[in-house]
C-alpha cells in the first residue's frame, strides 16, 4: 500500500482504468494461451469411443471424465479369465500422452477391442449423456441393442492383407462377432494357380460397428484390417443423387436444405450483369 | 538391379516355379532373384501341419529358418498357404524351446517319482530309461513297454520307432494319436478294399460337380483344399453343388447350396437313407453291371459294444469308476435297445426294451445276398429317417425332409459326379467304421467310386497320419505296408526282412492308444513313451489318465520340442528336434510322399527322435530281450525265447539291438558321401557343430552311415511290388512328392481303376472289367443272413471284390438326458494345431484366438443364465472345465449342443469327454457326450 | 507432538485416502461403495455426486447433460453450501496432500524464513473461474478439466498411472519453492468454486481471544492464513469463504483458542451486524 501512496498522479479514475486493462489483458492472455492448449488437448481424429458415443465435438463437450463407463466396462462380470483374475478393461481414460483428451475415455481395439456386450454397460452407466443411450437402444423393442453400437469402422488394406494374396486366413472374417454380415467374404477364383480361391475380407460399413475384434485377430506384424472412426474412414457420395435402384436410397440423403441447393465457385463468382458488362474480350 | 521388392518377390517365386518344372530362366532375373537373397537358401519342405499336404519353401540364413513361402511349384497348393503354413518360420522359436533333458529327482539327483525337474545329462536320461524298461520288461514283459506314437512322426523316426519295438522289445504296445484320427477309416478301408487308404485324389474336385462334405469343417481344418472347393463352386456355380452334413452350422456352411443339421450319430442313418432311397426308389440307378462284376454284399454282428471298459478289468474291479461313471460304462456290456434304434435294428431281431448282450468288437463279417442288404436297409424310410436325424430342434420337419430328398438326388443324378470328403465327424464315432463302410456303398451301388471326379474320401488330420502312422504301420496290430501281426506269413515277412530271428515278432497286437492309457491305470504297462504327440491333452477321460500317470509306479517319458501337458505329468523329458531340424518324410491325405532336407541344428541339446531311438537299442543286447516271456496283458500265451535263434543267426548273447537293427551292414552301404548330404546338416549321420554330449557322456560325432536314406528305403521296400510302391529316397528330393503306388516312375491318381492304376490293370485283365480291388485282406469269407454266417458251407474267396455293408443305425452310448442334457462336440480351429504345443507360441495366432471358447446357441444361453462372454462349467459324469460362452461365434449350434475346441490346455476339455471308441477301429468318439452346461 | 496436535490432520487423512481407496476399488474390484471419480461418482451404486464446476464448464460449451448430473452437482452444493463449507479442498481433494507436503518442506527448510514478497493475488482463482468458463466455450471442451492437476492425479490413482504426473511433480515445486500454497491458495479454481459455495455454511472455526496466547502458530500452519485476522483480536468465527475448515489451527492451538462449531454462523453475523 505504501508504494501506491507515492504515486498521487495517479487519480482513482486513472487506476480504475489501468486496473481494467491490466486485468483484460492478463484475462486475455489467459484465455489465449489456455484456449491454445485447449485446442490441442482435443484427441487426434483416430480416436475410437466408446459405442454410443457422441459426435467429438459434442462428446467433448458433455464428457465429465468421470471413468464411469471405464469401470462399467472392466468390471463387467464377463471380463474374468478362468482363474477369477481380472481382465484388462477396453476402455481406458486418456492420461496425458495418450494424444487422446486427457481423461476420456477410449480403446485401442489391438490391445483389447470392443467385445460388444449384449447389455452394453459401458453406455447406462454414462451420467452426461455424452454416452447416448438412445443411440443403441432399439426403437422397436426398447431394448439395448448391440448392433446399433457405432465405434467406427474396419478398413482392410488390401496389399498387406494376406487373404488379398490368396492365403487362407480369414482370421478377422471369423473373429467378427457379427460374422458374415460386418465381414463378407467375397470369393475370387485364382487364375495363378487355376484351382484355389482367393477368399477376401470385405467390410460391410452399414453393419460394421468398430468392435475391432478383427484388428485384434488380423495375424500380420501391424494390422491389416483396422478400425478408423467412421468419419475417417468413409467418403461421402453427393446428396444429390438417389440410387434409383435402391428404394431405400433416399433415407441416405434426407432431405437437402434450401442453402445446400445453390452451387457456388469459382465460374459462378461473378454475377451475370458483371460479367456481362465486365467482360474479358475487350467488347 | 533396379528391381523393387514387388519385382523381386515376382522374380524369386518365377524362379522356385521354374526351378521345379526344370524351365531355364533369364539369367538376368535369376541373378536378381540370388543378389535380393543374398545369404538365403531356399529349399523345399512340406508344411508341418495338417494332412493336406501343402508344400513350402523354407529360406535359413546364418543357422536359422528367417522365412518361407508357399511353394509355387507344389501341385497341392500351388504356392498358397493356410495362416497356420503362414508361420511356419515361426513355430520352432518360441522362447521356452526344451533345450536339455529334464528329470523327476531327489535332492541327490536321483530319479525320484515325487521330486521336481532338474536339468540332467542325456547319459542320465537314457541311463535312466534303460533301467525303468528292464524294469517294466521283467515285471510285465513286452506289454509293459508302451509308446504314444504319431502321425506327425517323420516315417524315418515312425519307422525307428516301430521297428525297435516290434523286433527289439516284442512289444506290439505302440500305437499313434492317428488312432485318435482316422482308425475308423482305415478300419474301413481293410473291409471295404482290402487295402489302406483312398482311393481318388485332391483332382477329384476340380473334376467333380458336387462336393459333399460329411462330419467335417474344411474351410477350417483344410483350408487350402476347401479354396480348391471355392474355386471349383465358382468355375460353375450352377452345375457344382456344395452341401454340408454336420451337427452345427460352421464356416463351411458358408459356401454350401445347403446345409443338413444331424442329430449326433444318425449320419448312419442318413447314408442308409440314400442307400434306401436308391435300392427302393431309383432301382434304376443302380449300375448292376459294376456291382455284379466288383461288389459283393456282406454283414457283421451289431452287438459290438462301445470299446469302453469290460467287466473284470482291474480298475474297475478296485472301484477306480465312480458310479456315475458306470451308468455309461455298463453299457459296454448290455444295454436296452431305445425306441430310436428300434426301427432301424428290426432286421436284425431286435425290438424296443430288448436287452442286447454286448461281445467286444469284432471284425467278423460274412458274405449276404443283395436281398438281405435290402432287408437292412427297409425301416430307413424318409418318414423315420427325418424324424431320427433331424439336428435342429428349430428347423420344421417337412424342411429337413426336403433337404434329405435333395442329398439323394444328388448323389443319385445320372451323370452327375459326387466326391464325399469327410473327417473326424465319420471317423471319431462309436459306430465309425460302420459310418465309413456305408458312405461306400452309396458310391459303389452308383458306380462312383475310385473315378476321376468320383468317390468317397478320407481326409486326414495330420500331417503323416498316412505315410507314417499307416503306411509304416505304427499301430499295435500292424507291420510295415498293411502287414498284420497278428498273421504269421506277415510277420515272417517282417522278420526276414529285420534279420530277426523267426518268432521275435510278438504276435498280439491289441495295445491300442486307450488300451495303453488303461494298461497304465490297470498296472501293466510299466515304461510309457510319448512321441510326437501330447496324449495327456488328447485323450478322452484325461482326469484317470493323468491320476495314473502319476499315481502308478508307471515311468512316463515325453519327447517334445515344447513342454506340454504330457511333459508335465511325466517323469522324464527329452527335448526334441523339431520338423525342420531333422531330416524327413511325410505322406499327406493323397497319398502324396514328401520329403524334406534338414534345414537347421537342433537349438540346445535338442536331437532328433530318430536318434533318441537308435541310442536307446545301444542299451539292449540280445539276452536283454529276446529271452521268454510269461503270458502277459492281452497275450494269453508265452513268447518263446529267441536267443538261440539268434545265435544261430550269428549274433552273440551280448550283440546290441543297434548293430541289428541299425548299424548293420546294409545300413553301412549308405554312406556319407552321398551327394544328397552336401550342403546340408545331417545331426543323426554326421554330428554337427553343437558338439553335444550324447547318450554315452562323450562327445556326439554321427552315426557314420546315412541313417535316413537306410531306413527309408528299408521301409520302402516292404510296399515295392504290393501296390504300396513309393520312389526311391533320392527322386523324392527332386519333385514336389509323389502320389503312390509309383509304378514305373509314375504315380498314381485313381487307384483300383484299370485305367489310372497298374495294379487294377494287371488285376483286370484276369478278372475283366474296369476295375479290380485288389486289397488282400479279408478276401475269404463264410455266407449268411443279415444276423449269423453259415459256417457249414466254407468259406468264398472274392479276389478283386470290393464290399458293401449292411449296417444299421445305432445310439451312441451316452445321450442327453435330464441332468446332462446337452450334447458336446469337440474339435480344432483354423488358427490352432491340436493341443496347440506349437500355435499357441505363435504371438500372431495366439493373439487371434487366445482361448477355447464353449460356443452355444443364444436361446440355450438364456435358458442357462449366462451371458456371452460369461464363464460356464462344462460338466459331464466324468469331469468338469471352465469355458468362456460364444454365442455368436463361427461355429453355431442347434439348440442343445455346445462346441468347445480341445487345442487350450486351460479349457481341458478331454477331461469331460467319454472314452468310448469304435469297438472295431478303437477310435474315441470324441464328437459326443452329454454335458450339464452351469454358469461357474 | 501430542496426538490432539494432529487429530484433525490424522482425520483428514484417512479421510483423503480413504475416499482414494475406494475410488480404486470401484474400477479395480468392482466394489459399489464409490465408482467413477471427483468429477462424477456413484454412491452406493444410486447416489450421483457431481462436480459444480465441471458441470459449469459443460454448460459453457453449450451441452445439456443427464438429469443425474445435475442431481449429483446439487447434492454437493448443498453438502458443501449447508455443511462443509470448502471442506471439499481440505478434507477430499488429492492435491491438498500435495501442496500440504510442500508446505510441510517449506517449514522444514525454513524457506518461510527466507520468503520473498508473495507477488500473485490470492484472487487469480476468481478470475480463473471465469477464464476457464470463457475457454471452455471458445473450445467447446470443458477447460479446467483438461488441465486439472485434481482429477488427473484423481485418476491416475483410480485408473493406474500414467504420464500426466508432470502436473503434480510441477505444483508441489510451484508451492514448495515459488508462492507459499501457491496453488491452493491461489491459483486453483476450483478452490475458488468451493469457496463460493461455501459461503452460508453452518460449520465454521472459531476462535476464542480470551484464551488466546497469540503464539500465532495457528497463522503459520494456516494455508490461508489471511482468513485468521481475528486471531487474539475477536472472538468470532472464521467467515472468509477461502476457509477450508481443515482444522490445522485447532490442533495446532495449545490454548483452546480455536474450534470448530455449527451453526453459530447466523448468530455471529447477526451479533457483527449489529
Amino acid at each position: 500500500m505504501g508504494d501506491k501512496e507515492k504515486k498521487e498522479q495517479i487519480t482513482p479514475r486513472r487506476r480504475f482504468f489501468t486496473d481494467m486493462a491490466h486485468h483484460i489483458g492478463l484475462g486475455t492472455m489467459g484465455v489465449l494461451l489456455w484456449g491454445g492448449y485447449a485446442a490441442k488437448a482435443k484427441s487426434n481424429p483416430l480416436t475410437l469411443r466408446p459405442p454410443a458415443a457422441l459426435d467429438e465435438s459434442d462428446f467433448l463437450k458433455r464428457c465429465i471424465k468421470c471413468g464411469l463407463c471405464a469401470e462399467a466396462c472392466v468390471n463387467r462380470p464377463q471380463n474374468i479369465d478362468k482363474d477369477g483374475h481380472q481382465k484388462p478393461g477396453t476402455l481406458k481414460m486418456a492420461k496425458a500422452g495418450d494424444s487422446v483428451t486427457i481423461g476420456t475415455p477410449f480403446f485401442t481395439p489391438r490391445d483389447v477391442p470392443c467385445f460388444m456386450c449384449d447389455d452394453i454397460p459401458c453406455v447406462p452407466a454414462c451420467p452426461t449423456g455424452a454416452l447416448d443411450i438412445a443411440k443403441v437402444t432399439n426403437p422397436k423393442t426398447n431394448e439395448l441393442d448391440f448392433r446399433m453400437m457405432d465405434m467406427g469402422v474396419a478398413v482392410v488394406d488390401v496389399h498387406s492383407c494376406i487373404a488379398f494374396w490368396g492365403l487362407q486366413c480369414d482370421a478377422c472374417y471369423r473373429a467378427c462377432p457379427l460374422l458374415d454380415e460386418a465381414i463378407k467374404l467375397v470369393y475370387n477364383r485364382n487364375d495363378r494357380t487355376g484351382k484355389h480361391a482367393f477368399l477376401e475380407p470385405v467390410i460391410n460399413p452399414d453393419v460394421c460397428t468398430g468392435c475391432g475384434l478383427c484388428e485384434k485377430a488380423c495375424v500380420t506384424e501391424k494390422p491389416a484390417i483396422f478400425v478408423l472412426p467412421r468419419e475417417v474412414a468413409q467418403g461421402k457420395a453427393g446428396d444429390h443423387y438417389v440410387k434409383g435402384w435402391d428404394k431405400k436410397d433416399q433415407l441416405r440423403v434426407g432431405n437437402r436444405k434450401e442453402e445446400d441447393i445453390t452451387t457456388h465457385n469459382e465460374r459462378s463468382k461473378k454475377k451475370p450483369l458483371d460479367y456481362l458488362n465486365n467482360n474479358g474480350l475487350g467488347l | 538391379m533396379g528391381m523393387n521388392r514387388r519385382d523381386f518377390l515376382k522374380s524369386s517365386a518365377a524362379a522356385t516355379a521354374a526351378a521345379a518344372v526344370g524351365i531355364s530362366i533369364p539369367e538376368e532375373v535369376k541373378a536378381a532373384a540370388q543378389d535380393a537373397e543374398k545369404g538365403w537358401r531356399w529349399d523345399k519342405a512340406p508344411c508341418r501341419f495338417c494332412g493336406t499336404g501343402c508344400g513350402i519353401m523354407i529360406a535359413t540364413k546364418n543357422g536359422k529358418i528367417v522365412a518361407v513361402k508357399g511353394d509355387p511349384a507344389a501341385p497341392v497348393n500351388r504356392g498358397l498357404n493356410c495362416i497356420k503354413g503362414y508361420f511356419n518360420a515361426k513355430i520352432m522359436y518360441g522362447a521356452d524351446r526344451l533345450t536339455q533333458p529334464l528329470m523327476r529327482v531327489n535332492e541327490k539327483g536321483e530319479f525320484d517319482k515325487n521330486g521336481k525337474f532338474k536339468p540332467i545329462t542325456w547319459k542320465q536320461a537314457f541311463d535312466e530309461m534303460e533301467k525303468q524298461i528292464k524294469r517294466a520288461l521283467k515285471e510285465s514283459g513286452p506289454e509293459g513297454v508302451a509308446v504314444f506314437g504319431s502321425g506327425q512322426y517323420t516315417v524315418m523316426e515312425g519307422y525307428a520307432a516301430h521297428k525297435m519295438m516290434k523286433a527289439g522289445f516284442r512289444s506290439n504296445a505302440i500305437d499313434p494319436n492317428a488312432r485318435h484320427c482316422m482308425a475308423s477309416a482305415v478300419v474301413g478301408f481293410y473291409q471295404t478294399f482290402g487295402i489302406d487308404e483312398p482311393s481318388g485324389c485332391y483332382d477329384d474336385i476340380e473334376l467333380t460337380d458336387t462336393i459333399v462334405a460329411w462330419g467335417s469343417n474344411m474351410a477350417e481344418m483344410h483350408p487350402i483344399l476347401w479354396s480348391r472347393v471355392t474355386d471349383r463352386k465358382l468355375s460353375n456355380p450352377d452345375r457344382v453343388k456344395v452341401v454340408n452334413i454336420q451337427t452345427y452350422t460352421h464356416r463351411s456352411c458358408d459356401l454350401s447350396d445347403f446345409n443338413i443339421i444331424f442329430r449326433p450319430q444318425t449320419d448312419l442313418a442318413i447314408w442308409n437313407y440314400i442307400a434306401h432311397e436308391i435300392v427302393y426308389n431309383h432301382p434304376e440307378a443302380i449300375d448292376w453291371d459294376f456291382v455284379k462284376k466288383h461288389i459283393v454284399f456282406t454283414a457283421g454282428p451289431v452287438n459290438i459294444g462301445y470299446g469302453m471298459r469290460r467287466a473284470g478289468e482291474k480298475s474297475l474291479k478296485d472301484g477306480l469308476y465312480s458310479a456315475k461313471e458306470m451308468e455309461i460304462i455298463s453299457k459296454e456290456m448290455e444295454k436296452k435297445v431305445s425306441p430310436l434304434e428300434a426301427p432301424a435294428l428290426a432286421p436284425y431281431g431286435y425290438k424296443e426294451g430288448d436287452t442286447m448282450k454286448n461281445t467286444p468288437g469284432t471284425l467278423a463279417h460274412w458274405i449276404i445276398s443283395f436281398e438281405e442288404y435290402k432287408k437292412s436297409l427297409e425301416p430307413f424310410t424318409l418318414d423315420y429317417v427325418a424324424k431320427l436325424a433331424k439336428g435342429d430342434p428349430d428347423e420344421p420337419l417337412e424342411e429337413f425332409k426336403k433337404k434329405l430328398k435333395m442329398l439323394a438326388d444328388l448323389y443319385i443324378e445320372k451323370d452327375r459326379k459326387v466326391v464325399s470328403f469327410w473327417t473326424m465327424g465319420m471317423n471319431q464315432h462309436t459306430r465309425g467304421t460302420w459310418v465309413n463302410t456305408l458312405s461306400y456303398n452309396v458310391h459303389f451301388l452308383l458306380n462312383k467310386q475310385a473315378k476321376p471326379g468320383n468317390g468317397a474320401f478320407s481326409l486326414t488330420g495330420q500331417p503323416s497320419a498316412c505315410g507314417t502312422a499307416r503306411e509304416v504301420g505304427t499301430f499295435t496290430h500292424r507291420l510295415p505296408a498293411d502287414l498284420m501281426v497278428k498273421n504269421p506269413k506277415h510277420r515272417a515277412i517282417a522278420e526276414k526282412r529285420w534279420k530277426v530271428p523267426e518268432g521275435t515278432i510278438n504276435p498280439v497286437g491289441k495295445q491300442h492308444i486307450m488300451a495303453i492309457h488303461r494298461g497304465i491305470e490297470d498296472g501293466l504297462v510299466k515304461f510309457a513313451w510319448v512321441n510326437v504327440c501330447n496324449p495327456y491333452q488328447d485323450s478322452a477321460n484325461a482326469n484317470h489318465w493323468i491320476k495314473a500317470a502319476r499315481k502308478t509306479d508307471t515311468f512316463i517319458v515325453t519327447s517334445d520340442g515344447y513342454p506340454g501337458i504330457s511333459a508335465m505329468v511325466s517323469d522324464l523329458v527329452l527335448p526334441s528336434a523339431m520338423i525342420y531340424e531333422k531330416w524327413g518324410a511325410y505322406g499327406n491325405a493323397e497319398r502324396r510322399t514328401q520329403h524334406w532336407k534338414q534345414q537347421v541344428l537342433p537349438v540346445g541339446q535338442a536331437m532328433s527322435d530318430t536318434w533318441q531311438w537308435v541310442e536307446l537299442s545301444k542299451r539292449f543286447t540280445v539276452k536283454d530281450v529276446w529271452g521268454e516271456y510269461k503270458p502277459s496283458g492281452p497275450r494269453k500265451k508265452p513268447l518263446p525265447s529267441v536267443i538261440e535263434a539268434a545265435k544261430k543267426m550269428g549274433y552273440k548273447e551280448d550283440t546290441t539291438m543297434f548293430e541289428i537293427l541299425f548299424a548293420n551292414e546294409e545300413a553301412k552301404k549308405y554312406t556319407i558321401d552321398d551327394p544328397l548330404l552336401k550342403g546340408f546338416d545331417d545331426t543323426d549321420s554326421l554330428g554337427d557343430s553343437r558338439k553335444v554330449i550324447g547318450s554315452d557322456g562323450k562327445e556326439w560325432k554321427g552315426y557314420g552311415f546315412f541313417i535316413h536314406k537306410y531306413l527309408f528305403e528299408e521301409y520302402a521296400w516292404f510296399g515295392r511290388g504290393h501296390g504300396h510302391d513309393l520312389a526311391p529316397f533320392d527322386v523324392y528330393h527332386k519333385v514336389r512328392g509323389l502320389k503312390w503306388p509309383v509304378v514305373d516312375g509314375k504315380e498314381t491318381q485313381w487307384r483300383f481303376n484299370a485305367k489310372y492304376d497298374p495294379y487294377a490293370a494287371k488285376a483286370a485283365k484276369e478278372t475283366g472289367g474296369d476295375f479290380a480291388f485288389y486289397g488282400p485282406l479279408a478276401k475269404k469269407l463264410f455266407t449268411g443272413s443279415l444276423t449269423k454266417p453259415d459256417k457249414s458251407k466254407g468259406k468264398t474267396p472274392i479276389p478283386n471284390k470290393a464290399k458293401i455293408f449292411a449296417r444299421p443305425y445305432m445310439d451312441p452310448p451316452e445321450m442327453p438326458d435330464e441332468t446332462y442334457d446337452t450334447w458336446l462336440c469337440t474339435g480344432r480351429v483354423l488358427e490352432h494345431w491340436h493341443s496347440g504345443t506349437m500355435t499357441m507360441r505363435v504371438p500372431e495366432l495366439f493373439r487371434a484366438v487366445p482361448e477355447a471358447l464353449c460356443y452355444m446357441h443364444p436361446e440355450d444361453a438364456k435358458k442357462k443364465g449366462v451371458k456371452r462372454g460369461e464363464l460356464v462349467w462344462v460338466e459331464s459324469r466324468r469331469g468338469k472345465v471352465k469355458a468362456r460362452v460364444e454365442t455368436r461365434g463361427r461355429n453355431r449350434p442347434p439348440r442343445g449342443l455346445v462346441f468347445v475346441p480341445w487345442f487350450d490346455e486351460k479349457v481341458f476339455i478331454n477331461k469331460v469327454t467319454l472314452d468310448a471308441t469304435c469297438p472295431m477301429s478303437k477310435q474315441t468318439d470324441y464328437k459326443k457326450c452329454a454335458v450339464k452346461i452351469t454358469k461357474a | 507432538m501430542k496426538f490432539s496436535n494432529i487429530k484433525y490432520l490424522i482425520l483428514r487423512r484417512v479421510v483423503q485416502l480413504g475416499l482414494l481407496f475406494l475410488y480404486f476399488t470401484g474400477n479395480v474390484w468392482g466394489w459399489k461403495i464409490l465408482q467413477g471419480d471427483l468429477s462424477t461418482s456413484l454412491l452406493f451404486n444410486k447416489v450421483p455426486l457431481s462436480d459444480p464446476f465441471a458441470l459449469l464448464q459443460i454448460f459453457a460449451t453449450g451441452a445439456i447433460v443427464g438429469t443425474n448430473v445435475l442431481i449429483g452437482a446439487l447434492i454437493i452444493v448443498l453438502f458443501y453450501g449447508i455443511i462443509g463449507g470448502r471442506a471439499f479442498c481440505s478434507w477430499v481433494c488429492p492435491v491438498n496432500l500435495v501442496t500440504d507436503a510442500a508446505a510441510w518442506l517449506r517449514r522444514k527448510l525454513l524457506i518461510d524464513k527466507i520468503e520473498r514478497k508473495v507477488w500473485i493475488s490470492r484472487n487469480i482463482r476468481y478470475y480463473m473461474i471465469i477464464i476457464a468458463l470463457i475457454v471452455s466455450a471458445i473450445s467447446g471442451l470443458a477447460a479446467f478439466e483438461v488441465i486439472s492437476p485434481i482429477t488427473i492425479l484423481n485418476r491416475n490413482i483410480i485408473f493406474g498411472i500414467g504420464s500426466g504426473l508432470g502436473f503434480i511433480v510441477a505444483i508441489f515445486l510451484f508451492d514448495l519453492f515459488v508462492v507459499k500454497n501457491g496453488w491452493c491458495g491461489h491459483i486453483c479454481p476450483l478452490g475458488g468454486v468451493h469457496s463460493i459455495i461455501g459461503k452460508y455454511s453452518l460449520f465454521r472455526v472459531k476462535h476464542t481471544s480470551e484464551n488466546c496466547t497469540l503464539c500465532m502458530k495457528c497463522r503459520v500452519v494456516c494455508p490461508e492464513s489471511q482468513v485468521l485476522h481475528m486471531i487474539g483480536k475477536k472472538s468470532i468465527t472464521v467467515n472468509d469463504i477461502e476457509c477450508t475448515n481443515c482444522g490445522r489451527c485447532i490442533d495446532i492451538c495449545d490454548d483452546d483458542a480455536l474450534g470448530f462449531t455449527v451453526g453459530k454462523y447466523i448468530k455471529e453475523n447477526n451479533k457483527e451486524s449489529k
